[in-house]
């Protein structure tokens, strides 16, 4: 029953926060909403069982992306609204109306084969984490580092897309050409 | 109704991938727009999370695993590249990004 | 021997090529010149091939590749030079070489010079395929090359809106004969398996009478049209359009004897078939009379020629009817030397006068043309049949089997036919040199032709005179392969009165012409004296009012089903089609390209909108499964 309480609550929870993301003209609303909704979604997967996946969700999406986000907003002036031109809403929200009602014929329908073999069945008596420790170093052992890889070579291309003067190396230069620069830019800036 | 069992997972995953994509359509925004696909990447979360839940099987949640990881990496990416365009032209807006037109 | 045959058969095409690369630029001498070269060296193949068979060689039979081996029907290009065809191609090479050294000076000054020649080079390469073949399919080939040439010639000039119509008039009216020729043919490779002369002939003798005058008919109509007969005759007259050397060439001495060569070739058919050679005797006969009436009012000299053409050509069907094969083969290689001159003299004349064709506004040229004026003479005396020139030996025999076989009423026609025949060929010639210089009070000039085309002239001037030396000699040469029969009338003095008789009634009809027309006095009439408002009169000028009547009941509604065709059908059910199918390409062309429009919202939508069809066919796809119980490719 608690369950089901629990269900219930984060969903309706869940869907307004997104429902908010969607729809507000404020984009620090925005950011703050899909914040929470992140936190919501992990409350899902605590109530499922996949205890790791929860916290990741937490540590990653609303503690990482979300401040990643929020560093995005600083070009905005958060103090007006986001000017947007208004699309068709009825394309909109029939197209989406018409792939909710799709998806939900599919996903509701009876399923069909009753012979689903779990790939990788959970093991009785162990714990959530260390269940996905032996699942993850052992069977997804080249994804998981692969993904190490990607998440690598992400974090660069952010620094070098994001970063200013990155043909200079501050750390090789000697003293005096730092002051030199320093000077230029001073001149340039009273000038 | 009071006995939650896989559908109810997967009715409000797909109600939350919709509301994604209204957001999708909607918004015209950059900024706006990764909010709306983050939303998407969340609601399949769930359901894999739920499959995995309701058959046993542990290839949901490495699944949903491997989708953070990878939504991660895509938001750092797709910031600097938002930083950069706004430098240049000092909007986000999309209605004036389309110079690629076929 | 073959290669003698080769070059007779290929020169003219060699010429005609080789014109053809000089058709956009302007006159260049040598290309006449080559071409009459070209021709000539035919001519000498077709004379050395002519004493070989003369001298009692073998025809020569060739094969040249296969055309078509398709199941049972086999049809080969293949050549035969027997004796018919190596007279023909005696003929036709002899004509084609002055005709082309004569129009060297005759286009002297045509802008279309280089095309002319081609156009004549590939009209003598397409008789040559005619006359050469051995088979029906080649026959036809070479039939209507010959049709195409002669289009191609009549409307030279096509700037000339007459000469156009003229040229299509011509090559429809051949083009329904030939219709009938294709059934012919037809019928003759249904029933006999084979298209190849010898063949054919063979298995002739073992079908059944009805078949036979069926294919006899539809042969003969295929003539008719080529041959000009009753009532596809209209066309002659109007190919005078052409320049006058193909008026020579094609419509007196080649194209139009085609008709009575492909009956002479089939004369073991039409010998198994007397009916239809006497219909085909009769018609000849009608036509030779026919022409001959409207000949004596017309006021164009070239349409008089044609329509001696004609009645000549009468004549020649009218022998070949009666069984006479070598009488008529004789009589058209006679006609085409005398009357290939008198286009030729008609020519110059033209020339002279500054293309003035009317005779009553020329007279007294023989003092200026005095050249012309004694070929055309002599020409005119072959025609009217006068001994000894060449016109006596031909047509007398012909009478004279006429006679022979008890058609009197044949005999009679064609007999008052050669009066009028005599009457207006001298009206013709008495108009345009005696009598009083009318041509004067038209301020032109005549002088006379250039020195080379009057002695391009001069091998038919002599052949027109001596070719009737060569009568036995030809009978012996044709007998083994025509039916050689000697026309022998029972009583010695029957036959000295008839000729006599002839002879008279014939010199008669000149002297009289001459004293009406080479007088002095005569003015042009201007369509009010009282002879030209006559019934008669009017009834033969207007050629009975059958080119008319032929416009009126077939052209016009003709002309009007085509445009009720071509408005509703063509433009707008055809033309509405096509033009439907690339407006949806381009419609759906001009849809589309909003997707991509560059603006990522556009485009994500677009995205939206696919995934909701992949989803809709995903549903579909899996109501199917379970409902249909049983589908390949899915592993459920």
């Amino acid at each position: 029953m608690f369950e089901a309480i629990a269900f219930y609550l984060f969903a309706f929870l869940t869907i307004v926060m997104f429902y908010i993301v969607v729809t507000t003209s404020q984009a620090l609303y925005a950011l703050t909403a899909l914040a929470a909704g992140m936190i919501f979604i992990s409350a899902f997967f605590f109530i499922l069982g996949a205890d790791f996946l929860g916290v990741v969700q937490i540590i990653v999406y609303t503690g990482a992306v979300m401040a990643l986000y929020a560093f995005g907003m600083m070009f905005f002036d958060t103090t007006r609204g986001v000017k947007e031109k208004q699309g068709n809403k009825y394309i909109i929200s029939g197209l989406s109306t018409l792939a909710a009602v799709l998806i939900v014929m599919i996903v509701a329908a009876p399923i069909v084969s009753k012979n689903i073999v779990a790939y990788y069945p959970v093991v009785e008596g162990v714990g959530n984490v260390q269940q996905v420790g032996m699942v993850l170093f052992t069977k997804y052992l080249v994804p998981f580092e692969l993904a190490a890889v990607m998440l690598l070579v992400a974090m660069i291309a952010g620094i070098v897309l994001a970063g200013k003067k990155m043909d200079l190396s501050i750390t090789l230069m000697s003293r005096e050409e730092i002051e030199a620069m320093k000077d230029e830019s001073n001149k340039k800036v009273l000038s | 109704m009071m006995e939650i069992g896989l559908n109810h997972y997967l009715v409000l995953s797909t109600i939350l991938f919709c509301i994604g994509l209204v957001g999708v359509m909607k918004r015209k925004n950059l900024l706006m727009l990764f909010f709306s696909t983050e939303i998407l990447l969340n609601a399949v979360n769930i359901s894999f999370a739920a499959i995995s839940h309701y058959y046993g099987d542990f290839t949901g949640q490495m699944f949903a695993f491997f989708v953070i990881a990878i939504a991660a990496s895509e938001v750092a990416v797709g910031l600097g590249l938002l930083i950069v365009w706004f430098k240049r032209f000092g909007n986000v807006d999309l209605d004036s990004m389309s110079s690629m037109r076929g | 021997m073959e290669k003698y045959l080769y070059i007779a058969l290929f020169a003219p095409l060699v010429s005609s090529l080789f014109s053809a690369l000089f058709t956009a630029t302007p006159k260049k001498l040598f290309t006449g010149i080559i071409g009459s070269t070209l021709i000539g060296l035919s001519l000498f193949s077709s004379l050395v091939l002519m004493i070989h068979i003369a001298g009692g060689g073998e025809p020569i039979h060739l094969e040249l590749m296969t055309w078509m081996a398709t199941g049972d029907l086999y049809i080969p290009f293949g050549f035969i030079v027997d004796q018919v065809s190596v007279t023909m191609m005696v003929v036709v090479t002899t004509v084609s070489t002055v005709v082309h050294v004569y129009a060297i000076g005759y286009m002297d000054h045509d802008k279309g010079f280089n095309r002319f020649f081609s156009y004549l080079s590939a009209f003598v390469f397409s008789m040559m395929i005619l006359v050469m073949s051995d088979n029906y399919a080649g026959l036809f080939i070479g039939w209507e090359g010959v049709g195409l040439c002669s289009w191609l010639l009549i409307g030279f000039w096509i700037h000339k809106e007459s000469a156009t119509w003229a040229a299509n008039e011509a090559f429809i009216m051949n083009r329904i004969a030939d219709l009938g020729m294709l059934v012919g043919i037809f019928l003759i490779y249904w029933n006999t398996g084979t298209l190849q002369y010898h063949e054919a002939f063979e298995a002739f003798k073992t079908l059944d009478h009805s078949t036979l005058t069926m294919i006899g008919i539809f042969l003969f109509i295929g003539a008719m049209g080529k041959s000009a007969q009753f009532p596809l005759h209209t066309w002659l007259a109007d190919a005078m359009e052409g320049p006058t050397p193909v008026s020579a060439l094609i419509h007196a001495a080649t194209m139009v004897t085609a008709g009575v060569y492909l009956v002479i070739r089939s004369n073991e058919l039409y010998s198994l078939i007397p009916n239809v050679g006497l219909f085909i005797a009769s018609l000849g006969t009608f036509v030779a009379l026919f022409a001959a009436s409207m000949a004596l009012v017309n006021r164009d000299m070239k349409r008089v020629i044609a329509y001696s053409t004609l009645s000549q050509l009468g004549y020649m069907f009218a022998a070949a009817g009666l069984g006479a094969y070598w009488v008529a083969l004789f009589h058209l290689m006679a006609h085409a030397f005398f009357k290939a001159l008198l286009f030729l003299g008609a020519g110059n004349v033209m020339h002279a006068m500054h293309d003035e064709l009317d005779p009553f506004k020329m007279g007294g040229l023989k003092k200026v043309m005095k050249w012309t004026w004694i070929m055309m003479t002599i020409a005119s005396l072959a025609l009217a049949g006068i001994f000894p020139f060449a016109g006596f030996f031909s047509k007398d025999t012909i009478l004279e089997a006429a006679f022979a076989q008890h058609h009197m009423v044949i005999y009679g026609v064609l007999l008052f036919t050669a009066g009028l025949t005599a009457f207006y060929s001298f009206r013709l010639v008495a108009l345009i040199f005696h009598g009083e210089d009318r041509f004067k009070l038209f301020g032109i000039h005549p002088h006379e032709a250039y020195r080379y085309m009057l002695i391009a002239m001069s091998p038919l001037f002599i052949l027109a005179i001596i070719a009737g030396v060569f009568q036995n000699g030809f009978f012996h040469m044709v007998e083994e392969i025509l039916s050689a029969t000697e026309y022998h009338i029972h009583s010695h003095v029957t036959v000295w009165i008839m000729l006599l008789g002839t002879q008279i009634f014939v010199g008669l009809a000149i002297i009289y012409a001459y004293k009406k027309y080479a007088r002095g006095g005569i003015t042009v009439p201007d369509g009010t004296s009282e002879v030209e408002q006559g019934f008669f009169y009017k009834l033969l000028i207007n050629q009975y009012y059958i080119p008319y009547a032929y416009d009126k009941f077939f052209i016009q509604s003709y002309r009007k089903l085509s445009k009720a065709f071509w408005e509703e059908l063509d433009v707008k059910v055809v033309d509405a089609t096509v033009d439907g199918i690339a407006g949806i390409v381009y419609g759906t062309g001009k849809a589309t390209r909003g997707m991509q429009s560059g603006n990522l919202s556009v485009m994500l939508r677009w995205m939206v909108v696919g995934v909701v069809v992949l989803l809709s066919l995903a549903v579909v796809y899996a109501l199917a499964v379970r409902y249909s119980g049983n589908l390949p490719g899915v592993g459920v």
